[in-house]
């Protein structure tokens, strides 16, 4: 396997022959410096160095500020922008379209934490091939700053008082819903966001991420927990993770050399290597990372980094036994039994 | 006493969850096996073991196969509903009871057959004792049998196709069906007027469920998608599809072309579906009343994002608890406004078992030719009850994918095409798929907000051509939805508009009308929205239209109402519902009834007023007292 790039192709065209251009959307019209910028540009470099062609990713969301960005990031993927809370219901039947193609949906804490949660947690149970942004900024937006589930107990917003109620935890429901890739990270960390973007779209299953991303507008007081200057005093992340293509794997593994890390092997031969910081932690160790969610919550750290990951369990089109052909390309012959079905059929009625 | 002969209802009242359904069938199945015209309803609570349950056949000559208000034999098993079982016998009726029941006998105007089930199942050694509750409702079937002159041969037949030839219940049930043939033979003295003498009326029919027909027209509609949340009377539709995809879309390689999901709820039902059909799928959901008014946000965003799916109502009475178990027709004015802002719902209304196997596979047709969700509205009593049914047709033509472009489509005209343009002038714009490989193939699904190439904008001008070009799509619809089917009789000035399952009680009561009164009335069912001219032209064209419906508020009455504003006032509601499946009954009693008031129209408004003035003296008076 080499490590070289392809000869005769420029230095700004990846092994798929795009530029960094061929992943760009449409230009935001989210507020200047706002977190979910950050994530989108992270996705588009994210996807062009993993090249991943365009037309093999669906973009989906739900209705919100996080569920407006599909729009800005590539625009050569198929994306809908659907109802609010229902993302995951609308990308569920639309993997049954072409089971090949891998799902990229976006949310935001309100569609996800509060109208959408029961669709989150049953998305989570069936493993649906999907990378699940949750741009987490515990407000809402578009609706001029509310409390959102996810806002801490005590938050004060302008026109909203004191918030009365304990947060949701996205990560913890993710986990005890049996989801089987669970990270968080922040909004401003662009090298852990990208390269967690990158282990997520590798995995085989549902993928959360759950990115505190601050909402620059109505919640980012120095002392609420989505804010810039809060998440940057509070991250604790829990290794460094680096997150490498199969095509690399030689080349990169023995740069990779120094200090503890641990790698977790994905389905299609990359590896994602953590580097531990503080704990020998084990993100396939379902007990551990309920245990580092409930430590994080007590001392009021945001734990960042790769929290879960299970390859054992089978993604949503493999429990279906599908054919190999999409089933949007099938026709009239797959699809339509035969003549002499039908009087078998009358023979079985009375 | 003059014979009763193929014309008379039987009603079985036993308990719920009590295991009667196989001794019901098999009376329903041996009378259809003598050839006789024969339908079994299901009158049930919302419940699972123990509550009163009533099961209803029907025998019929004439082929009448609507509920008959008449109870002639009624058989009483419950001794909880024993006492009003016995006063529901039509006079000269028949009643035949479990002897154990040991309740007061009032009635001396009809035929008493007392039954020892109980003993009788106890003396055989064959049946045990935890069985003896299930096979004991074959007694009754033997008694019945020898009573009425049920085929000994058709029952034996009706068994072995219920347990799918397993000879050890077959056997055990059949003893028990000759046992009580055995013991009514010596011990019982017919009193009654009902015989059963074979017909040939059925050869060539099949018997089957609405819910049945419909998954099996789904599946030859080359369903790829169902998702569905339990609700009955729907269940079973989407139970069916589970039950008959493996056999009728088998592969040698045993993998699958179809997905069927039980979601979470109608919200997620609804939400796979509109994500599968906006991918390319014949993507369906099955549901009814409470779960369609869950589905209402998706069915409005697939209105407008034009997605193509299929869902099915089957209709019932209201939310929550109470009647869920009940039939009924008020889910269609809902259905027809289903969404926000302005919206237009394709609406199929099959009349029986035929059109629901029918419409199954019609309706994904209709759906990916017009991008648009299809509803399709049957109801509890023609999805969950036995009718008789010509064979299910296989599909006279191709299925129609629609409008969509492919990698060579896209090829040939270099990438230039816009989702929402309107390139054939007929409202309808070309798609494409995920999955396309085409670097111009994509696009971005929203709402309401987007120009002919599938861009965001929120500009007014864009917002208007859009809306305009939903409308003629709308118009284009028409052309492919199913005419409505006209009963004529010669020299009718009065009509009667109707859909969906009242049409066998309907002609039934036209013929009881024609009969007694002297009514000549022409039958006109629909079996679309929008309606298409030949509705028009029928209400235009009598002098008075009754338009008969299961439901309070006369939502069709409405409905053509507003589509014939100058001809309104010909057209009279006649809408009853009760829970209970039509029944020719108060179908000829609204028709008479309403003619008696609607002939003098302009006297009574006249009237009216001084009759107010009338009832306020008299309350005036009471007052006094």
């Amino acid at each position: 396997m080499s490590a070289l790039p392809m000869a005769g192709v420029p230095a700004n065209v990846n092994t798929v022959g795009l530029t960094k251009n061929d992943y760009r959307g449409a230009p935001t019209t989210l507020c200047a410096g706002c977190g979910h910028n950050s994530i989108s540009n992270q996705i588009i470099a994210a996807m062009y160095e993993m090249s991943v062609l365009p037309e093999n990713v669906i973009k989906f969301s739900g209705i919100g500020c996080s569920s407006k960005s599909p729009t800005y990031f590539m625009n050569r993927s198929f994306g809908f922008n659907s109802l609010h809370g229902r993302m995951p219901s609308i990308a569920t039947g639309a993997h049954f379209g072409d089971h090949s193609l891998k799902g990229i949906g976006v949310s935001g804490d309100g569609d996800t934490a509060s109208i959408g949660m029961g669709q989150f947690k049953h998305v989570m149970r069936r493993n649906l091939n999907m990378v699940y942004i949750i741009e987490n900024n515990g407000v809402y937006g578009l609706t001029k700053g509310q409390f959102s589930a996810t806002a801490e107990r005590g938050l004060e917003l302008k026109k909203q008082g004191t918030n009365p109620y304990m947060p949701v935890d996205i990560c913890m429901e993710a986990l005890i819903s049996n989801a089987t890739f669970i990270a968080r990270s922040f909004a401003g960390n662009a090298k852990q966001v990208k390269e967690l973007i990158k282990a997520a779209f590798a995995h085989n299953g549902i993928a959360v991420l759950d990115i505190i991303s601050p909402c620059v507008t109505f919640n980012n007081q120095d002392n609420a927990h989505y804010s810039y200057a809060w998440g940057k005093d509070h991250e604790e992340p829990l290794h460094d993770i680096t997150y490498i293509a199969p095509r690399n794997e030689i080349v990169l593994e023995r740069e990779m050399a120094e200090g503890e890390v641990r790698e977790v092997a994905m389905h299609d031969g990359s590896v994602i290597i953590l580097k531990n910081l503080e704990k020998g932690y084990d993100p396939t160790n379902r007990f551990e990372a309920l245990r580092a969610l409930e430590e994080a919550q007590r001392n009021n750290w945001l734990t960042t980094g790769l929290i879960y990951v299970s390859t054992e369990k089978p993604a949503l089109a493999e429990t279906y036994n599908l054919v190999d052909t999409p089933l949007n390309r099938l026709t009239d012959a797959d699809l339509r039994p035969a003549p002499e079905m039908i009087d078998k059929v009358n023979a079985l009625m009375f | 006493m003059n014979k009763v002969v193929n014309d008379f209802s039987i009603i079985v009242g036993t308990k719920n969850g009590s295991g009667s359904s196989t001794a019901n069938n098999t009376i329903l199945r041996a009378i259809f096996k003598m050839g006789i015209p024969v339908s079994g309803k299901n009158l049930f609570p919302s419940n699972i073991q123990g509550l009163p349950t009533w099961y209803s056949i029907r025998a019929s000559k004439d082929g009448y196969l609507g509920r008959r208000d008449k109870q002639d034999i009624v058989i009483a098993i419950n001794p909880d509903s024993f006492t009003r079982d016995l006063a529901s016998v039509s006079p000269g009726g028949a009643f035949f009871y479990a002897d154990d029941i040991r309740l007061p006998i009032t009635r001396a105007d009809i035929a008493i057959y007392p039954m020892p089930i109980k003993e009788l199942v106890k003396k055989d050694p064959n049946v045990p004792t935890d069985y003896r509750d299930l096979v004991g409702n074959m007694v009754y079937v033997g008694v019945l049998a020898h009573m009425i002159g049920i085929d000994i041969e058709k029952i034996q037949a009706a068994l072995t196709f219920h347990f799918k030839g397993k000879q050890k219940p077959i056997d055990m049930n059949f003893h028990a069906v000759q046992a009580g043939m055995e013991w009514a033979k010596t011990n019982l003295e017919k009193k009654d007027p009902f015989y059963l003498e074979p017909m040939n009326k059925t050869e060539g029919m099949i018997m089957a469920d609405g819910n049945t027909a419909a998954a099996i027209g789904s599946v030859f509609g080359g369903a790829q998608f169902v998702a569905w949340y339990p609700i009955t009377p729907a269940s079973s539709l989407a139970e069916a599809i589970n039950d008959y995809m493996p056999m009728l879309r088998k592969r040698e390689d045993g993998k699958h072309t179809y997905a069927v999901v039980q979601a979470e709820d109608e919200l997620a039902a609804i939400g796979m579906t509109v994500g599968a059909g906006w991918s390319g799928l014949r993507s369906m959901t099955s549901t009814s009343g409470p779960g369609l008014s869950l589905m209402t946000e998706f069915a409005g965003l697939a209105y407008y994002a034009e997605v193509p799916i299929v869902i099915w109502d089957v209709q019932r009475i209201g939310p929550s608890t109470g009647l869920p178990t009940r039939t009924s027709q008020a889910d269609l004015s809902f259905t027809i406004g289903m969404g926000h802002g302005d919206s237009d719902s394709i609406v199929l209304l099959p009349g029986d078992v035929f059109e629901c196997f029918a419409f199954g596979w019609q309706a994904f047709d209709i759906a990916e030719r017009m991008q648009a969700p299809v509803f399709v509205l049957s109801d509890l009593d023609m999805g969950m009850n036995q009718w008789m049914s010509k064979p299910f047709e296989y599909p006279k033509t191709p299925m129609d994918r629609g409008k969509i472009l492919w990698e060579k489509d896209l090829e040939e005209i270099k990438g230039n095409w816009g989702r929402y343009l309107d390139k054939d002038s007929d409202g309808i714009p070309y798609r494409t798929l995920p999955g396309n490989k085409h670097p111009m193939s994509a696009y971005f699904t929203r709402g309401t907000g987007h120009d002919e190439y599938a861009k965001y904008t929120e500009d007014s001008s864009t917002f208007i051509r859009n809306m305009e070009r939903l409308k003629k799509k709308y118009e284009t619809a028409k052309k492919y939805l199913p005419k409505p089917v006209l009963h004529s009789t010669k020299g009718a000035k009065v009509g009667i508009i109707a859909y969906g399952s009242t049409e066998s009680a309907i002609l039934e009561a036209r013929d009881q009308l024609a009969r007694d009164h002297g009514m000549k009335i022409d039958i006109l069912r629909v079996r679309a929205f929008p309606f298409t001219a030949e509705v028009d032209e029928f209400v235009r064209e009598h002098e008075q239209t009754y338009v008969v419906e299961m439901n309070r508020d006369g939502q069709l009455h409405q409905l053509l109402s507003l589509a014939n504003p100058e001809a309104a006032t010909r057209l009279i509601s006649v809408a009853y519902g009760d829970g209970l499946p039509a029944s020719a009954k108060w179908i000829r009693e609204g028709i008479l009834e309403k003619s008696a008031k609607a002939k003098p129209a302009k006297k009574i408004a006249v009237k009216k007023s001084t009759a107010r003035k009338s009832s306020v003296k008299k309350s005036k008076k009471k007052g006094a007292k």
